[in-house]
């Protein structure tokens, strides 16, 4: 008797799971501060253009490729790869699409375990004592001050957060696809858009708190991130579409390895046109309906543009919006469900980035969910336990997140469209995107992911290169200049980091194991015929 | 706020939100095709998770 597979209960719960792999902390804290930084017109025609050339055609293409490569059992990138190029070497490009997924998670959960702590500390009114210094709480909390420090339990401390956090995680994938994930999701994701809604009214509503500041208005506000400014000298920098692009990219989790891996628990006769565009307009809605309209109004009401101007992800989020939600009236229960919506965000994202391991596991070693989910959780948790260890300054975190929570998905999202592109091929993947399709895909989009978005996304990929990490100017001629990134300094050269160099290490060792891993889930593989299944 | 500002919220912020209502607006009334089922095969019991 064949073995029971996994499967999704409903097409909005895959949908929905999809969505909240997507949307996470940049929706709220990294696309605001972008678009406010690079002038709201300029900057949203990019972003715009890359969702239509990238976003959505890499989205289709992983949905497509994904569903195909299920249909021979397999539902990991390595083993996707395999079955669809039919070739022993294959299953070596999906390495990274089992690293990804693997290595973010280590740090993610992380982030996600201050989200939850933050809102504990929220609830019971210490982000808001009078005089509080958000900085020092946040590295005192965090660690980012000092390397150890955050190795604490105290119900206060992010330590026990970090064990509850994990907990719920491997519960629910241990659950499986519908009963763990899709549940989740099913719940999460509708409150995570409630509470945004809740804040978002709030944030609007908020007038000119302080009369005294006059220019501080929300309608200000709004203006700092969305009035246009100058849009043609805009459109003229390339770091610009590099930040417009990025933010699409990153922000739709494209190449990750999760919607390959999602979508191949799905039949041809199930929808991945509708489904693909549902997941990435749940995401935009979240980013610039939801995000563009919250944190940049609500942090120059109270602190002016200077709040803003500089703020990275984690600042805005942890150091910038505190202080925001404390002067606010009622602000003590709008930043308690404000870090509730960032946990919600992030759980939702870190169980996606299990599911693709788990699938790799299971199906290269040949093991059992139990041990799969053993296996994982042991692995991840050394991942973990370095990056909670190693957090000052957050350079283990940042370290890993450049050299593989960016730069490898580069690399894996250029794998996917090539393939679906010119090795499957455009008709035959065309073909296969429309099994079971609920809508068409406008035909303008053929010649586009064959030959546009691999164009543009390469072009973005060496333009990320040149500048993170040959720290190119940007400047032609004697204007240019090329100044190795602390990425590289932290490596190489006189003033290099041990933590990075550990951090690099230890990615260094995960891709070897996962190559060896994968080479003996080819010998397995190997050993039985390819066969499609009739689904 | 500026007129180009209002413009450019309005465009962008309607743009998704009526992209995401349609989306979602499809999904739930799009009638199921012959032989197109989720979970058909899926163990409900915790205990047969090793099933899968």
């Amino acid at each position: 008797m064949p073995k029971p597979q996994e499967a999704w209960s409903s097409k909005l719960g895959v949908i929905l799971a999809v969505a909240g792999s997507a949307v996470g902390l940049g929706n709220f804290l990294r696309f605001p501060g972008l678009a406010a930084q690079y002038g709201g017109g300029a900057f949203m025609i990019a972003y715009f253009v890359s969702l239509l050339v990238i976003g959505f055609p890499i989205g289709w293409c992983e949905w497509g490729l994904g569903r195909y490569g299920g249909r021979y059992g397999f539902h990991s990138t390595p083993g996707i790869f395999y079955a669809l190029l039919k070739n022993r070497w294959a299953k070596y490009l999906g390495v990274i699409g089992f690293i990804v997924p693997v290595m973010i998670y280590m740090y993610y959960v992380y982030v996600e375990a201050w989200c939850l702590g933050y809102a504990l500390n929220a609830a019971t009114g210490n982000l808001s004592k009078p005089g509080m210094n958000y900085s020092e709480f946040f590295s005192r909390y965090t660690g980012a001050g000092v390397d150890g420090i955050a190795l604490h339990f105290g119900l206060y401390d992010v330590g026990i957060f970090v064990v509850i956090v994990y907990a719920l995680n491997f519960y629910f994938i241990f659950k499986g696809i519908s009963k763990g994930i899709e549940a989740v999701c099913k719940y999460a994701m509708p409150a995570l858009i409630a509470i945004a809604l809740i804040v978002l009214v709030r944030v609007l509503t908020l007038g000119t708190p302080d009369p005294a500041k006059p220019a501080q208005s929300v309608l200000n506000g709004l203006g700092f991130m969305w009035n246009p400014g100058d849009v043609w000298t805009g459109l003229k920098n390339p770091q610009l579409w590099l930040a417009a692009s990025g933010q699409i990219f990153f922000s739709l989790s494209v190449g990750f390895g999760v919607i390959i891996t999602y979508s191949s628990y799905l039949t041809k006769k199930d929808d991945v046109v509708l489904s693909g565009l549902t997941a990435s307009a749940a995401n935009e809605f979240c980013e610039v309906g939801l995000g563009g309209l919250i944190t940049v109004p609500a942090a120059f009401v109270f602190l002016g543009a200077a709040g803003i101007i500089g703020q990275g992800t984690f600042s805005l989020g942890f150091n910038v919006l505190p202080e925001v939600f404390a002067r606010m009236p009622g602000g003590q229960l709008f930043a308690t469900i404000f870090f509730i919506l960032l946990f919600l965000a992030a759980i939702t994202s870190s169980l996606s980035m299990l599911q693709p391991g788990i699938a790799f596991l299971e199906e290269g070693l040949g093991i059992n969910r139990r041990a799969s989910v053993a296996l994982l959780g042991l692995i991840t948790a050394v991942g973990t336990l370095f990056v909670w260890y190693f957090s000052k300054n957050l350079k283990a975190l940042d370290t890993i997140d450049f050299w593989v929570g960016t730069l490898m998905i580069f690399i894996q999202a250029t794998i996917l469209i090539i393939i679906f592109g010119w090795r499957v091929g455009i008709d035959k993947g065309w073909e296969e995107m429309h099994l079971g399709a609920d809508i068409r895909v406008p035909s303008f989009f053929k010649p586009v992911i064959r030959y546009l978005t691999p164009g543009f996304l390469l072009t973005i990929f060496a333009l990320f290169i040149l500048k993170n990490v040959f720290g190119w100017n940007f400047a032609w001629g004697d204007a240019a200049r090329f100044e190795p990134t602390g990425y590289v300094k932290d490596l190489v050269g006189p003033s290099h980091d041990l933590v990075a160099r550990l951090s690099v290490a230890l990615v260094a060792v995960m891709t070897i194991f996962s190559v060896v891993l994968v080479q003996i889930a080819g010998k397995n593989w190997e050993s039985k015929p390819l066969k499609e299944e009739d689904r | 706020m500026t007129f180009g500002g209002w413009i450019n919220l309005v465009l962008s912020v309607g743009f998704v939100s009526t992209l995401f209502i349609w989306c979602i607006w499809r999904v739930l009334h799009e009638p199921e095709h012959p032989g197109q089922q989720l979970a058909h095969i899926e163990p409900v019991e915790d205990k047969q998770a090793d099933e899968r």
